[in-house]
């Protein structure tokens, strides 16, 4: 192995990391204008456009933010309680599921399986879904309705089935029960504990999933104390946009001072700086998670 | 006594399934039994049971109008160009991940291109709208540093195509590139270092051992990608083009349709009625590519 690098090699190293690096970079692009643009001025931003270091450093954005907080921090908090309440019904719901079918001695575990996998082979579609919502279930501004559609996912039952099946030894399992122990007591006090790592990959997914919803509250909210806070960043970009498009189009109205670019960029930085801050500590459960599904799914 | 013990734990397992069980038949059975609306004149009062059939008038309707061809067309281009797309990058992305030698710039470069997954698509349109609004975006300031004319984008209809592409595969390849990087890894380091004994160059290892050895998961994904092939991704699709009708004639796609037809034109009849055949069509594909993959190569088969 100790020949120096051949043609080939050379050719393939140039491709690579040429190919990588442009990727890397268009993929880190835009969330370097979106920090930039948060603390720039106003007035560079309208001067010369948007750019990767700002060309006047300012906080003007965030104080104005920060001078009537009280929407953004409502959103917050509906995204903060979906999400929380959420992951923990869902991972509570699903992993029982995966535990019981699972289980050897439970009759009729193909069947339920396959009750539960065919839902992602077909489905109903979103009308009779978004009917069955509104009309029967209630659920027009109702706090359930941003939590109940994401809850639960077949495949996330899937993967906790075969990772219980594969990490936990079924002697394991039999050993508590020779003891006395009732079914729910194993799962709570043998499966769960020793489920960890992998309670952790799929909570992490589903709180994902609830943080960057605003699909179901475009459906079924409009009253503004249940709105969450990626739907409320739409509401406020889309009116914009619109106030722009009008503004451009009628002469008339040119006096009407533009809205804030640099606010726009300063609500988009508030809604993925969780996401950012975070993302460094949880990467690998999501890496793990890919793969294990990979394999399982 | 033990008869007893085993009815007794059976009945415990069945109310720890039962939530999951509850929950589907909810959200997933009753909303297919209410595909029924399609073949209704559904009107709110009557809810979708009672309310009178009327037989195939929904889907005349629907195509009638001919919208629906437009749109089940886009749907189907798009995904073509999607996996075709994705799954290339997908898989090279894997591979120069693997082989490049230095650690740091792996790990920098993997995160980074894995951010993309984790962001909301209001994000990513913000993002799309920063780059191609007319007056500030940046694209039009990099043209102006040019020295050259700015582009008014939303009214070139044309290039959303390009777009959608390049932003789905922004979105997806780190996500994808994760699965085939498992593949890769899980390659049995014997068979490069025989290759190597043989002599056998870069390029040549990875398209006669890497390529093949990962080839059930390639056909795999795309297997899952085929039986989605009528179904369009709406969050993506509304949040990039921003949901502007200028632009529906490259980028409206099955589900963008249904959704609007439903929501604005509260279009119940007919909204349905794309959205069953979407179903119907979607399954049939998926159950039919499966059965012939099973025949050709079982292994493949995704059940």
């Amino acid at each position: 192995m100790h020949q120096k690098p051949s043609k080939d090699r050379i050719l393939f190293s140039v491709i690579a990391y040429g190919f990588l690096a442009i990727f890397t970079v268009c993929c880190a692009l835009p969330f370097l204008f979106v920090i930039s643009g948060a603390f720039s001025s106003e007035q560079s931003i309208l001067e010369h456009g948007y750019s990767l270091i700002p060309h006047a450093f300012s906080t003007a954005a965030f104080q104005t933010l920060l001078a009537a907080p009280g929407d953004i921090l409502n959103a917050y908090g509906i995204t903060i309680l979906i999400t929380v309440a959420g992951t923990a019904l869902g991972i509570i719901i699903t992993s029982m599921a995966a535990y019981v079918l699972q289980r050897k001695c439970f009759p009729h575990r193909n069947v339920i399986s396959f009750f539960f996998y065919f839902t992602t082979i077909f489905e109903g579609g979103i009308v009779p879904k978004y009917i069955l919502m509104i009309r029967y279930l209630g659920m027009k501004n109702n706090l359930l309705a941003l939590i109940l559609p994401l809850l639960i996912n077949v495949f996330y039952i899937i993967i906790m089935r075969s990772t219980i099946s594969s990490t936990i030894p079924d002697s394991l399992i039999e050993s508590a029960e020779i003891d006395g122990a009732g079914e729910f007591r194993i799962f709570w006090t043998i499966i769960m504990p020793l489920s960890k790592p992998i309670l952790a990959t799929i909570g992490l997914f589903m709180a994902l999933e609830y943080w960057n919803d605003w699909f179901n509250a475009m459906l079924y909210v409009d009253k503004k104390a249940l709105i969450p806070l990626q739907y409320y960043l739409y509401k406020m970009l889309s009116q914009i946009t619109m106030l722009r498009q009008l503004v451009s189009r009628v002469p008339q109205l040119t006096s009407v001072t533009p809205p804030e670019e640099s606010f726009k960029m300063a609500m988009t930085l508030v809604t993925i700086g969780p996401i950012l801050i975070l993302y460094p500590f949880v990467q690998k459960y999501f890496v793990s998670g890919i793969m294990v599904g990979a394999v399982k799914g | 006594m033990r008869r007893k013990g085993y009815m007794r734990r059976n009945r415990t397992l069945f109310f720890m399934i039962l939530p999951a069980i509850v929950y589907f038949i909810i959200f997933a059975y009753l909303p297919m039994t209410g595909a029924v609306l399609a073949f209704k004149n559904y009107n709110y009062l009557d809810g979708i049971f009672r309310s009178p059939w009327n037989g195939l008038k929904n889907f005349q309707f629907l195509f009638a109008g001919g919208k629906i061809y437009r749109v089940a067309w886009n749907t189907f281009a798009y995904n073509i160009v999607f996996i075709a797309v994705n799954q290339t990058l997908q898989v090279m992305t894997a591979i120069f991940l693997t082989e490049i030698g230095s650690k740091l710039f792996k790990k920098v470069s993997q995160s980074t291109i894995l951010l993309p997954y984790f962001i909301s698509w209001v994000i990513v349109g913000g993002f799309i709208y920063n780059i191609f609004n007319y007056e500030y975006g940046a694209l039009n300031n990099f043209l102006r540093m040019l020295g050259r004319e700015p582009v008014d984008m939303y009214s070139n209809v044309g290039a959303w195509k390009y777009v959608l592409v390049i932003v789905n595969a922004w979105k997806w390849v780190g996500y994808g590139s994760v699965i085939y990087l498992a593949a890769i890894t899980g390659i049995d380091k014997q068979i490069y270092e025989a290759a190597d004994i043989e002599g056998a160059g870069m390029f040549r290892k990875i398209f006669s051992i890497t390529l093949p050895l990962i080839t059930p998961q390639i056909v795999t994904l795309i297997l899952l990608d085929v039986g989605r092939i009528f179904k369009g991704d709406f969050q993506m699709f509304y949040q990039v083009t921003g949901n502007n009708p200028l632009l529906y004639e490259t980028t409206d796609v099955i589900d963008t349709f249904v959704v609007r037809s439903l929501l604005q034109l509260q279009d119940v009849g007919m909204s349905s009625a794309a959205g069953l055949m979407q179903s119907v069509i979607n399954f049939s594909i998926l159950v039919s590519v499966n059965a012939i993959v099973k025949h050709v190569q079982s292994d493949y088969a995704l059940f």
